[in-house]
């Protein structure tokens, strides 16, 4: 071990250090023979490993248990022990149960049966592919102490930080206002002082007896035309320019009666629009979704992530948590007992993207059939998080981006025999929506 | 003095302009009448039902235009029968794969992964757990047990028989079967 090259003085350090870890390794085994006397019930009942039985519960059990709220299935933490303590029911019944459930009802087992009638008659699946050695993992994972709560200061020192950010900032912008308001009466006061020399010092001030700037500029007679016609001129630009804008709603972004972040939704989790917005394949209304559509996701998710809470908290002042309680007091879901009560009440969404009824708009034709993509006219909605009309929806717009597009005419039939004819009418390769007809008056006003 | 008056005047007069600019509210319109509808739109309120809204729900024992009545109960017998005995209207030239994945990848693979072996988007961010692959043994999907988990729903997930109409399910159904082919080769 020791090297010849090795001083004195090193060789003494080293046969310390080798003192060192020999008490270190009496203490450690003494510190886990401790550790292994205290713990050893626990490490006798549960012989699996949690960290594996993590991943197998999530990717089986999870659909229908959680551990600590019920579902389509009971909460199952600690089942094993309540089962051992309430029914009297060992391990092997779990194996046999959770490996064939309906082999096991139909045998007569009592609580077999009785579990059974309480979910409803939802049989579990069987689960012939874990071994025990998997289902041991499993049981080990819901033995697992529940984690604390997570304490509600961070979340809501983010939120008191963000609030004092914005107070500092008006701060910072009424200290520059004062700051401003102080240097002007400080130039007032300069100018009264120095007045005040002069006149004590006898200096006669220069005033000139001007003509007053208006008086010049009425005697100025071209001056004035001209400046009759500019102003003229710009308020005509500014009347124009609000009259143009009546009945123009781009930007329109009401406050709906459930906060709903297509931003999350839609750019997060990547759902696609037609996933909700289903109609918009098949019909002329691309429809707000009823609330069973929100229902296929958040029955199993009833509340955001910690992380997306806080920042809806932080950011944008939203408790999304609370948003989902709004929607299930909407849609009548007891989520407690996993039950629809039957007492819906419908949710007034409010209406962003409104087409004059003289127009005539079809989402299917656009959607499906040329295949245009929703964001072309509703813009980036999966950045969004309060909904706002993107497109200014007037007839100039829709008119131009008819003379722009070239239909897809590739891939679809609905289109083979009408492109053959109108390419050889106009002499083109790719024909534009005008060109097909998308400007006849008829086609959008009748 | 003047000044100020005047000074005040013009910025009440720029306040009130921007204020009825507000983004929250729609803007005005010009002919009311001609932009809107005499006709109740969809999903407007009415007072002509006791509900108030005006999308109604079909008249129980009728059947809509182009639709079938399913004869399979939602519950687990139901689901047994038609695993035990459905089997899909579509013959092999009806099957169109290209438009069922298009319809899966928007309605299904969110959950179920594109390529169903249960591991969407949603599963990958633990937003939804435990959705099972196709090829689980111990589910043993088949034609029409697919079929009546599309128009019922099963344990956590929801119908989609509002979403997809009866031809497009069986289409999603062929495409489901084709991916169930894949994961078990």
């Amino acid at each position: 071990m020791k090297k010849s090259y090795q001083s004195q003085e090193v060789n003494s350090i080293y046969n310390m250090k080798q003192v060192i870890h020999r008490k270190l390794g009496i203490n450690s085994l003494r510190l886990s023979l401790i550790f292994l006397l205290t713990f050893s019930t626990s490490l006798f009942a549960q012989d699996g490993d949690p960290v594996a039985g993590k991943s197998l519960f999530n990717a089986n059990c999870a659909a229908c248990h959680k551990l600590d709220k019920k579902m389509t299935g009971p909460a199952l933490r600690n089942v094993e022990q309540r089962l051992s303590e309430e029914e009297g029911l060992d391990r092997e019944w779990l194996y046999t149960w959770i490996k064939n459930s309906p082999s096991m009802i139909k045998s007569g087992d009592a609580y077999a049966n009785k579990i059974y009638e309480e979910y409803g008659g939802a049989a579990m699946t069987p689960f012939p592919q874990l071994s025990n050695a998997d289902i041991d993992n499993i049981l080990a994972y819901t033995a697992t102490e529940a984690a604390p709560p997570p304490a509600p200061t961070p979340g809501a020192e983010t939120g008191t930080a963000q609030v004092e950010g914005g107070i500092s900032n008006d701060i910072i912008l009424g200290a520059l206002g004062l700051l401003f308001a102080l240097l002007a009466i400080a130039l007032f006061l300069v100018n009264k002082t120095l007045r005040r020399f002069a006149e004590a010092k006898g200096v006669e001030l220069e005033s000139t007896k001007r003509t007053p700037i208006w008086k010049a500029f009425i005697q100025n007679q071209f001056l004035v035309l001209v400046s009759v016609i500019v102003l003229l001129l710009a308020s005509a630009y500014f009347v124009y320019g609000y009259f143009m804008q009546v009945g123009v709603n781009q930007g329109y972004e009401p406050v709906q009666p459930i906060h709903y972040s297509h931003r999350i939704h839609a750019g997060e989790n990547g759902i696609d629009c037609k996933y909700c917005h289903s109609s918009a394949r098949v019909s002329k209304h691309s429809g707000i979704p009823s609330l069973n559509v929100c229902m296929n996701c958040h029955k199993s998710i009833y509340e955001v992530a910690p992380e997306t809470q806080q920042e809806g908290l932080a950011e944008y002042g939203v408790d999304y948590n609370a948003e989902i309680k709004k929607l299930y007091a909407a849609v009548g879901w007891d989520d407690a007992e996993q039950k629809y009560t039957g007492e819906t009440s419908p949710v007034k969404w409010i209406r962003i993207h409104n087409l004059p009824d003289f127009a005539y708009f079809n989402h299917s034709q656009h959607v499906t059939v040329a295949g245009v993509e929703c964001q072309t006219c509703h813009g980036p909605v999966e950045e969004m998080e309060i909904m706002s009309q993107h497109a200014p929806l007037t007839m100039g717009w829709c008119i131009n981006c008819h003379r722009e597009t070239n239909v897809k005419v590739k891939d679809n039939a609905y289109y083979t025999k009408i492109h053959e004819q109108l390419s050889k009418k106009y002499g083109v390769e790719n024909l534009t929506a005008a060109q097909m007809g998308g400007l006849e008056c008829g086609k959008c006003h009748y | 003095m003047k000044h100020l008056i005047k000074i005040t005047i013009v910025a009440l007069i720029t306040v009130s302009f921007t204020s009825c600019n507000k983004k929250t509210r729609p803007n005005y319109e010009y002919m009311p009448n001609m932009y809107e509808s005499v006709a109740y739109e969809a999903y407007q309120e009415s007072d002509a039902f006791a509900n108030g809204v005006e999308a109604q729900l079909p008249v129980e024992g009728t059947i809509s235009r182009g639709y079938m009545p399913f004869d399979y109960a939602g519950d687990t017998d139901g689901y047994n029968l038609a695993k035990a005995e459905l089997t899909s209207p579509l013959d092999s030239t009806q099957v169109d794969l290209n438009r069922g994945k298009e319809l899966y990848n928007i309605y299904c693979g969110i959950c179920h992964g594109n390529k169903g072996a249960g591991q969407g988007q949603l599963v990958k961010r633990e937003k939804i757990l435990g959705v099972p692959s196709y090829a689980d043994a111990g589910r043993a999907i088949n034609e029409g047990s697919i079929y009546h988990v599309i128009y019922y729903g099963k344990n956590a997930m929801g119908s989609y028989a509002n979403q997809l109409n009866e031809e497009e399910r069986w289409q999603v159904v062929a495409y489901v079967l084709s991916l169930k082919a894949n994961l078990e080769k």
